[in-house]
Order: C-alpha cells, then sequence, then structure tokens
C-alpha cells in the first residue's frame, strides 16, 4: 500500500458544555505520518496532545464532536462502522497509556490481560497466545515471563507494568502505535529504559508511531518529525535533528530556553511568562501572543497560519522579523 | 486464599458466640419470668412456683444457665419449649424449609429484576435510566408489610390469583403460595439492588482500563461482560449478601401477613407467648444467617477481586 500511514486534515475537537456553548479543545490539526515514521506530539496540558490521540483512535467523551477527516491507510476513520472500527482498533492502531495502573483491568492476571485481543478478535488458540506473550515480555525486557503471566497487576511495579502494556500493544502488531506520555507516571530512570525498548521495538517491527510528551528532548530524541502544539493547534513542525537550531515559533524556543542545562549551574530556571491557555480561551488572533515577547497588536488580531519557514511549518505572523536568536545557552557555550 | 477463609471462619464463630450472649441474656434482663407465663392468671404456691423455676433452672445463676444452653445448642439440643413441650429443634425445622424457599425465592426475583434494572440503566442513559430510576425511587419507599396489604387486596382477593393466607400441599403448593409473599419482600430489595447495581456499573464504565479493552477492538459486549460488570461485582455482591440477610429478618412481618408457617410466624408467635427458649434459637438463627451471609459475600468478592485476598492476613 502506497500512500501515508495516517492523515488528519482540519481536525477540530469541540466539547459541548453545561452552558451549551461548544468549547473547541483541537482547531485544525493537519498531520501525515509516513508508515514507520516516528512523529513526536509536544507541548503543555491542555495543548490537545492527548486529544489528539483520542480522536484517531475515535475515544473521544461523549460530549466531543470531532470534525475534519482522520484517514488511516486511506480509509477515512470517522466513517468507520462496528467491525470496521474495532478491525481497525484491532491491528491498525495500538494506544499505550500514561498510567498503566489505571489503564490495566486490576482483577486479572497479566496473561489474561495480553492474550485477550489475541484470542478475542484473532481466534488464536490459548496456549499458543501465551507462548506468544511469554516471548513478548521477554522481548521488553521482563524476566521470568511465565511467573508473570500468571501475576495480577497490582504485584509488579509501575515501570514493569508499562512494559506490559508496552508488550500488550506490540503483540497486537499494529501498524501505528501511539504513545501517551507513556513514560510520565515513571521513575526517571526507568522512563528511558522504557523509551528505549519502545524505540528499539518499533524501529525493528517497522510501525508507524506518534509519541506524545511534554519533553521536548525526549521527543527529539525518539522522533524524527516534532510537531509542537499550543492551545489547541500545531505551532511549529519540523523534522528533530534541525529544530535544536531552527526553532522559529516564539513558543518552541521559550520551551528549548526553559530547559536547565546540563553544564551549567542556574539559578532560576528561564520559564514563559503567564500560563498556558486551551484552544477556546484564546482570543481571535494568535493564541500564544499574551506570552510573546515579539508580539504585537496586529498579533492579537487576525490567527496566524501554519506556513512553510526554514525548512520546517510554523504559526507565526512575524516569524520573518523576529526569527528569535539561537537559544542563549548554545550561545555562550 | 486459604488463609483469609480460615480469618474469617474465626470471626464468623466469635460473632455467634458474642451475640448468643447478648441474646441469652436480653431475653433473661426483659420484664416479666417466663414461669409467669406458665401460670397465666393463675396464682401458685411458692412451693409450686419454686419447683417449676427449679425445673426451669431458672434458680440457678446467669451464667450458669447460660453455659448450659450454650453446651446444649452445640450439641445440638436447642432446650424444650415452654408453650409446647415440644423440642425446640422440632418446632423450628417445621417452618425452616418454608422459610428458606420463601428467601430463595425472594432473593432470585431481586437478583434478576435488581440486577437486570441497573444494568439497563447503566448503559442506557436517558430514557431508559429515567425510568428505572422512577421505578427504583417508588420501590424502595414500599416497606414489605405494606407491598403485603397492597399484593394481597389485588392479586388474592380481587384477581384470586394466589391464595390469601396460608400454603398449600407439596413444593408445587408451596410455590404457589409463597409468591406473592416474596414479592412483597422483594420490591424493596429489588429497588436497592438496581440502584447500587447502576452505581457500580457506571462507575467501572468511567474507568480507564474499560478505554483500554475497547481500544484493543474488543467487542462492547466482551468488554462488558469481562471487565465492566466483573469489577463492578464486589458492591454489588454486599448488597445481596445484605439483602439476604435483611429477607431473613423481614419474613417475621410476611409470613404473619400472608399466614405463612415459617420461622417468622413462629417467632412473632413465640415472642408474644414469652416462649423463651423457642425465640433464643431463632434470633440466634438470624444472626447466623446474617454472618454467613456476610462471610459469604466476602469470600465471594476475593475470588473477583485478587486485591482483597490478601486483606484477611495483614488486618
Amino acid at each position: 500500500m502506497s500512500g501515508p500511514l495516517l492523515e488528519l486534515s482540519g481536525l477540530t475537537v469541540d466539547i459541548a458544555t453545561e452552558d451549551g456553548a461548544p468549547r473547541t479543545l483541537l482547531d485544525g490539526i493537519d498531520l501525515t505520518l509516513a508508515r514507520g515514521e516516528a512523529l513526536g506530539l509536544v507541548g503543555e496540558s491542555g495543548s490537545g496532545k492527548s486529544m489528539t490521540v483520542r480522536a484517531i483512535t475515535r475515544l473521544l467523551p461523549a460530549a466531543a464532536r470531532a470534525s475534519g477527516t482522520i484517514r488511516f491507510e486511506g480509509a477515512d476513520v470517522g466513517a468507520m462502522d462496528g467491525s470496521a472500527l474495532r478491525a481497525y482498533r484491532d491491528g491498525g492502531v495500538g494506544l499505550v497509556f500514561q498510567d498503566p495502573r489505571a489503564h490495566i483491568n486490576p482483577t486479572r492476571r497479566i496473561g489474561a490481560f495480553l492474550i485477550e485481543a489475541l484470542v478475542r478478535n484473532r481466534k488464536v488458540p490459548r496456549r499458543e497466545a501465551l507462548a506468544r506473550a511469554a516471548a513478548v515480555l521477554a522481548e521488553v525486557g521482563i524476566d521470568d515471563p511465565a511467573r508473570r503471566l500468571r501475576q495480577y497487576p497490582h504485584e509488579i511495579s509501575g515501570g514493569m507494568l508499562q512494559r506490559v502494556m508496552i508488550a500488550s500493544v506490540l503483540l497486537a502488531e499494529p501498524r501505528l502505535i501511539l504513545a501517551d506520555e507513556p513514560t510520565t507516571a515513571l521513575d526517571v530512570t526507568i522512563q528511558q529504559e522504557v523509551v528505549a525498548i519502545l524505540d528499539r521495538l518499533r524501529r525493528e517491527r517497522g510501525m508507524g508511531m506518534v509519541f506524545i510528551t511534554h519533553d521536548l528532548d525526549l521527543a527529539l530524541a525518539v522522533c524524527g518529525r516534532v510537531a509542537v502544539m499550543y492551545a489547541g493547534r500545531i505551532v511549529e513542525l519540523r523534522s528533530a535533528d534541525t529544530l535544536h537550531e531552527r526553532a522559529a515559533h516564539p513558543y518552541t524556543a521559550g520551551l528549548l530556553g526553559s530547559r536547565p542545562a546540563i553544564d551549567r549551574r542556574a539559578e532560576r530556571l528561564a520559564a514563559i511568562p503567564g500560563r498556558p491557555v486551551s484552544a477556546f480561551e484564546s482570543g481571535q488572533g494568535c493564541a500564544f501572543a499574551p506570552r510573546c515577547a515579539h508580539a504585537r497588536p496586529a498579533c492579537e488580531q487576525r490567527p496566524p497560519e501554519l506556513t512553510e519557514f526554514d525548512g520546517g511549518l510554523v504559526r507565526c505572523a512575524r516569524v520573518t522579523e523576529i526569527r528569535p536568536a539561537r537559544p542563549s545557552k548554545e550561545a555562550s557555550v | 486464599m486459604t488463609r483469609l477463609l480460615l480469618h474469617r471462619l474465626g470471626g464468623l464463630l466469635t460473632t455467634l458466640l458474642l451475640s448468643s450472649v447478648l441474646i441469652f441474656g436480653s431475653l433473661y434482663l426483659a420484664p416479666g419470668s417466663p414461669e409467669n407465663v406458665l401460670f397465666g392468671s393463675r396464682m401458685p404456691s411458692a412451693a409450686a412456683r419454686v419447683a417449676v423455676r427449679h425445673r426451669l433452672h431458672l434458680d440457678q445463676p446467669l451464667p450458669v444457665r447460660y453455659w448450659d444452653w450454650l453446651t446444649g445448642v452445640l450439641h445440638g439440643d436447642l432446650g424444650t419449649s415452654m408453650v409446647t413441650g415440644q423440642p425446640v429443634a422440632d418446632r423450628i425445622s417445621a417452618g425452616l424449609g418454608t422459610t428458606l424457599l420463601l428467601v430463595l425465592m425472594t432473593m432470585v426475583l431481586v437478583v434478576v429484576l435488581g440486577l437486570g434494572l441497573g444494568l439497563a440503566a447503566a448503559v442506557r442513559p436517558g430514557r431508559v435510566d429515567g425510568a428505572v430510576s422512577a421505578f427504583t425511587s417508588v420501590s424502595v419507599s414500599v416497606p414489605p408489610f405494606v407491598a403485603s396489604t397492597l399484593l394481597i387486596s389485588v392479586f388474592a382477593i380481587r384477581m384470586g390469583w394466589f391464595p390469601a393466607s396460608g400454603v398449600g400441599q407439596g413444593l408445587g403448593g408451596k410455590i404457589d403460595a409463597l409468591v406473592l409473599p416474596a414479592c412483597a419482600l422483594a420490591v424493596i430489595s429489588c429497588g436497592f439492588l438496581a440502584r447500587v447495581t447502576r452505581n457500580a456499573v457506571r462507575e467501572e464504565l468511567a474507568r480507564e482500563h474499560v478505554q483500554t479493552s475497547l481500544v484493543r477492538g474488543l467487542p462492547r459486549l466482551v468488554v462488558l461482560r469481562g471487565h465492566v460488570l466483573r469489577n463492578a461485582l464486589p458492591p454489588i455482591i454486599t448488597a445481596i449478601g445484605l439483602l439476604t440477610a435483611g429477607t431473613f429478618a423481614s419474613t417475621l412481618v410476611v409470613e404473619s401477613a400472608f399466614a405463612v408457617p415459617g420461622i417468622g410466624q413462629l417467632t412473632i408467635q413465640s415472642v408474644a407467648q414469652k416462649d423463651f427458649p423457642v425465640v433464643q434459637a431463632v434470633a440466634l438463627l438470624l444472626v447466623a444467617a446474617f454472618v454467613v451471609c456476610n462471610a459469604a459475600s466476602d469470600l465471594i468478592q476475593a475470588l473477583v477481586d485478587p486485591r482483597l485476598r490478601t486483606a484477611g492476613s495483614t488486618s
């Protein structure tokens, strides 16, 4: 099959509120993902990262309405009926959730959790499914898989449980993995291991991945391209290896500048002033304008378009004028 | 699991022992002495009174009497009825079958209707949910004695579908006669169980792991049965356990209303006649029903939820 693996065009999600006025959570997301490609979605809480993943899997809350189109291997996800949707969720996409403790049924054994989809959806015999599950558990670095299969989720650690979650997704061999902050609930030391496992196994199997995180560095390490989101919109999209040098949107620059440097002692970390807003809180103009050092009155009037700039896409009306200086950290090194 | 089982069994026996002390003590603290009931309006001589008191062991101190009674109970001897002179065990076993059948029929009704309605309300928000909650609000406010009167006047007297009192011959006749009493008992419990079920299922439906199952492409029915219902079971089982135990107690009222010769009716009679040995035995039986129902529901919960299995060893 040719063509992109996943294609979002004009994806917009509104959520109905008590007072009747719908609130926009996602506003016109355009994205394409090639087969086997890894794309990072980076942004603060409320920027719409998770909502994007939920829209892709049609797991939106009941009050939410999605418009625009989502195509997976050319098929319109929004138009799928019951069995087509199940087939798409079974073998098309796999979702690694943030909190495995909450997202794995606590009353059933790990083995039952791992093989359930195989046995139910693909009629794999139990014994064979268990053997496959044990093999994948070994691949994600879990020792003594046969014993783990008989254990319950509360009997193993969070890091191990997240590996079980990853194993459950790998078992289904989807073409696309959606990882929704897969390491946020884990210890820092375990985060790296889990991300490394996810990255390696995905590459080996040629699976595409959308990797959601609020950790820009993590996204740069794992993904080929990174989309930075702010207030329900993509504000910058760029390949990971050029984002450091060429970050053009003031928000991206702010994110890069607010990381602690490993080689210098800082009294205070630089921060972007103000607080992040959701799509429905932003006014007519650029959502980032109230926090942007480069904002002019014109920025508040008209929403900027996502336009090509310096090899990437940037949503900033003044980008050609301001082209932010390289992050100060690098200038001083 | 065995550990939990032993733990629960120990608790069960302790509860029974403690409640036996309470039951025995409270009945003898109650005003009026048993021998007065026997004498009725006659005025016995002091010697006769002493003789009767001696025969009933009433002249012994309370702890001694309790000990005699307890050892008797442990050997299967519940004492002798003061009114009829029959062994208490015989009087109770005569009504026990009927009462157990009544409780069973009631609980079948409660579980089938309560679970069904609760489930329907949970998975179909909107009109179905509204209708069910309207029904349950009415049903939880109809106590068995009100329901009994209503059912007798409509289905027994006006329609003549079921007997208004007494039970017929054989199992068929018994069941036929117990339909109305069972309905009277079930009304309130059914509404209660429907509410508990609805809320438990709603809560489980909102859990994150349900989304995981859905996003793995599992059919909705499989997710409902294997993940939602299964995990919603613990509070439902607790409710069923409590309702079963409560139904035993409610039979006192309903059996009197329908003149069903069961334990309930026996209790009411015996209390009125101050037939202490019978009342004690029945009270102990009721406590046993409560304790056993609770223990059973705890054990079933531990079967459903592995996280509860270690609770016995830590508490």
